[in-house]
């Protein structure tokens, strides 16, 4: 039993950190470094430098372009691309439709797909949430029904993210509305975003942002090829993808970076007379934040050596403790980002602060990001599954309650 | 990185789970607390026997040479079946000292005999104002004709009542609160001058008060310089406690989770309730966390870096004392009056926790101590 990397895995992360720090484009850098989240144009590029050097596709297998790295490999270059911070692998096509596309697809299917997403030349958005099928994923309604060589596809998804950047969509639709149990009667489909009948109408996050979605099929054609295995067999496929390997869903990187954020911050501004840095309180927060990463950085050890040798394939249920309690950090770390800015995490500058292209204010700018931030990842509780769901998953399958 | 246990480890494991699942029931527990000396003799041979007392000395001194994951594995049983024994004090605290600053000579004449069960030592640092600050020491070491002699008082001294030889730090020179002028000695249990007062603790381990008036002493190590030596015994016990506390948590964890299929309320068993289940499974995550803490520590008491491995050990401390904090009120609290009474094992765990939380430095303390260390 030992913690410490070995030497070529220490290797391996000096070579990821020193790729990243070369390659990763100037100006996205320095728009990453000061909280933003990346633009899609920066996802893509970057995607496309560690596609090149083969270091995009990095769960699948070779032959489709995957690097052959060990599941530590694989967890050293999340945390080292988060760290950075880099804009990370478009997790729609590496870790959900590649996988799936691997295990269900047909051969034309990743014949066509599968270089494409690595390269992100097909950026894919996940069509799973309905208006009234959230948690509850099987309760989906909207319906496809088979005409001749094609579906035709009604009905709405919600919290579509990025579906207005998106090339095509990996659907969960019903089939069967008859089938006796609900799970019976999906089917997986992929579908083409610039089919006629399909609407997105952008959802606003309190961030301001726009990475949410609503999307509407009305009569959208899919050919019966775009199905993913068998015809309402759709949540075998879902649950492969949902249960698929899920390192880095801890973001411990993240967390990492809005604590070095708060940190800076810290530096910049007073509190009581002196620095905020210097405040005995605040540097409990700190430590208590460091400890917390501390734990849950070795348990991510942990459950990535267990699964290195498992294998049978099935996720690891402790992968929910790594999803609760590492977005409970991550909403914890922003949350203290925000708070040491002060008042000026009130501020939205955005507009002001393009006018002074000449005079950078980048306190300025760097603290309304982490209010951003923070914003933002109230969803983290919520997304992948809501952390109440994993804790049923854990006293389900972990507790057997 | 890599968390596989070799063969030997897993030997190891396995026979003390099966020692201690043949012969320390929580029934079996409440006659070992009967003896006179408030933990099993008989249990103490036993572990003579497995090759547990000499488990991290070297093999010629009769031990097996093993680590501080070897220790991990044999506390983490301990803490599950709640052992009574002078383990901790004797082969974890004074070994860890006699490796580190004893001669030779000193080795060779105590540790055999620890490894045979013949001797059983305590680490008698702590002092009643120094609370968990390791370098207040106002005991003090003067030379005499023959040697040293020690003057002052220690205070909750782990089975001080119960050793036969004390290691005991001691102010040869400085302030009181200075880490430079401390000494180590090693004292007879019955030398004459030397007064102990043994008690139970709120978990009924045993502890000594002790007072010294002129008790001749043995220098372990140069005198004056020991600072560094007692900070390791110190984080050596933090991380054996660690592994304690995984054990103590693991058994509350399954007692509780045990209670809540057949604990029945409003005609089904509580833990069909969802706040019960996610009660649990908070647990469970807490228990993770806490026991991938004490892997920390258990790995970081060999660090060479002294810097990296007291925030190793202090990040452990807090990890592991806030989960088994965490993990222990929620044991008593999903038992309802049941987890309140002294006749059932929850309240002991619970109470094998407080102890552990309030050794070598509380939550508070080791949070302050990294905070100080933020950058």
């Amino acid at each position: 039993m030992d913690l410490r990397f070995t030497p070529e895995e220490r290797a391996f992360r000096d070579e990821v950190r020193a790729f990243i720090r070369e390659n990763l484009p100037k100006d996205t850098a320095e728009r990453m470094r000061l909280g933003h989240p990346p633009r899609k144009q920066d996802t893509v590029s970057w995607q496309r430098i560690l596609n090149k050097k083969g270091w995009a596709a990095i769960s699948w297998p070779k032959e489709w372009g995957g690097p052959g790295w060990s599941a530590v490999q694989r967890m050293i270059f999340i945390e080292e691309n988060q760290a950075a911070p880099a804009p990370e692998l478009l997790s729609f096509n590496i870790t959900m439709i590649g996988p799936v596309l691997i295990q269900f697809g047909t051969e034309e299917q990743k014949r066509r797909f599968l270089p494409r997403a690595a390269n992100l030349d097909d950026w894919w958005c996940q069509g799973f949430s309905e208006p009234g099928a959230g948690s509850d994923l099987a309760s989906l309604k909207t319906a496809a029904r088979r005409v001749d060589d094609h579906y035709v596809v009604n009905g709405s998804k919600i919290w579509t993210s990025t579906a207005h950047n998106a090339d095509w969509c990996f659907l969960l639709v019903r089939t069967n509305p008859n089938a006796a149990k609900r799970q019976e009667g999906i089917s997986f489909l992929l579908v083409d975003m610039k089919t006629p009948g399909i609407t997105v109408r952008p959802i606003i996050s309190i961030d301001g942002s726009h990475h949410l979605n609503e999307v509407f099929f009305d009569d959208v054609k899919v050919p019966v090829s775009m199905r993913v295995y068998e015809e309402n067999r759709g949540w075998d496929v879902a649950k492969y993808l949902l249960g698929n390997e899920r390192t880095g869903i801890a973001r411990l990187g993240k967390s990492r970076e809005r604590v070095a954020v708060a940190k800076a911050a810290a530096r910049e501004v007073r509190f009581n007379g002196r620095p905020l840095i210097e405040d005995a309180t605040f540097r409990q927060r700190i430590a208590q934040l460091e400890v917390d990463m501390k734990a849950l950085q070795i348990t991510q050890y942990r459950v990535v050596s267990a699964g290195a040798k498992k294998s049978d394939g099935r996720p690891d249920p402790l992968s929910s403790v790594l999803k609760v309690k590492g977005t409970e950090l991550l909403q914890a770390s922003t949350e203290c980002a925000m708070d040491a800015a002060g008042p000026m995490a009130n501020p939205v500058w955005a507009q002001e602060l393009a006018a002074m292209a000449n005079e950078p204010d980048l306190f300025a700018e760097a603290s309304e990001q982490s209010t951003a931030s923070y914003l933002m990842l109230r969803a983290a509780s919520i997304y992948g599954g809501t952390n109440e769901i994993q804790k049923n998953i854990l006293s389900k399958a972990v507790l057997r309650l | 990185m890599d968390f596989d246990l070799s063969d030997d480890q897993r030997l190891l494991a396995d026979s003390v789970t099966r020692l201690m699942a043949d012969r320390y029931g929580f029934e079996a527990r409440k006659g070992y607390l009967k003896d006179p000396a408030g933990w099993s003799p008989a249990m103490w041979a036993h572990y003579a026997e497995l090759g547990l007392l000499g488990l991290p000395f070297a093999e010629e001194h009769g031990g097996y040479g093993g680590g501080p994951v070897d220790v991990m594995l044999v506390m983490q049983e301990f803490g599950r079946a709640l052992a009574l024994e002078p383990y901790l004090a004797t082969v974890v605290l004074g070994g860890t000292a006699l490796q580190l600053a004893g001669s030779a000579a000193q080795q060779a004449s105590v540790l055999p005999a620890v490894a045979e069960g013949r001797v059983k030592l305590a680490f008698a640092h702590g002092e009643r104002e120094a609370r968990y600050d390791l370098p207040f020491v106002r005991t003090t070491a003067k030379r005499s004709a023959g040697g040293w002699v020690l003057d002052g008082a220690k205070s909750v001294v782990f089975h001080g009542d119960s050793a036969d030889r004390l290691v005991v730090s001691a102010r040869v020179a400085g302030d009181d609160a200075d880490p430079e002028g401390i000494g180590l000695f090693l004292v007879d249990a019955d030398a004459a001058g030397l007064a102990r007062r043994g008690y139970t603790l709120r978990d009924e381990t045993r502890a000594a008060e002790i007072a010294l008036h002129d008790v001749a002493a043995e220098p372990l190590g140069e005198p004056g310089a020991a600072f560094p030596v007692i900070t390791r015994v110190v984080e050596a016990g933090i991380a054996a406690m660690g592994a304690e506390a995984v054990g103590a948590m693991e058994a509350m964890h399954a007692m509780t989770l045990e209670y809540s299929r057949t604990r029945e309320q409003f005609g089904k068993p509580i833990g069909a309730n969802q706040v019960v289940q996610h009660r649990l499974a908070e647990m469970l995550m807490s228990m993770e966390q806490g026991r991938s803490m004490a892997m920390l520590a258990a790995m970081s008491v060999t660090e060479p870096d002294a810097a990296e491995r007291a925030r190793s050990i202090a990040m452990a401390k807090v990890g592991y004392g806030q989960a088994a904090r965490f993990v222990s009120q929620q044991t008593i609290q999903l038992h309802g009056g049941i987890g309140m009474t002294e006749e059932y094992a929850a309240g002991h765990f619970f109470r094998r926790c407080l102890v552990i939380e309030h050794s070598f430095g509380d939550t508070a303390y080791h949070l302050a101590r990294l905070a100080d260390e933020v950058e």
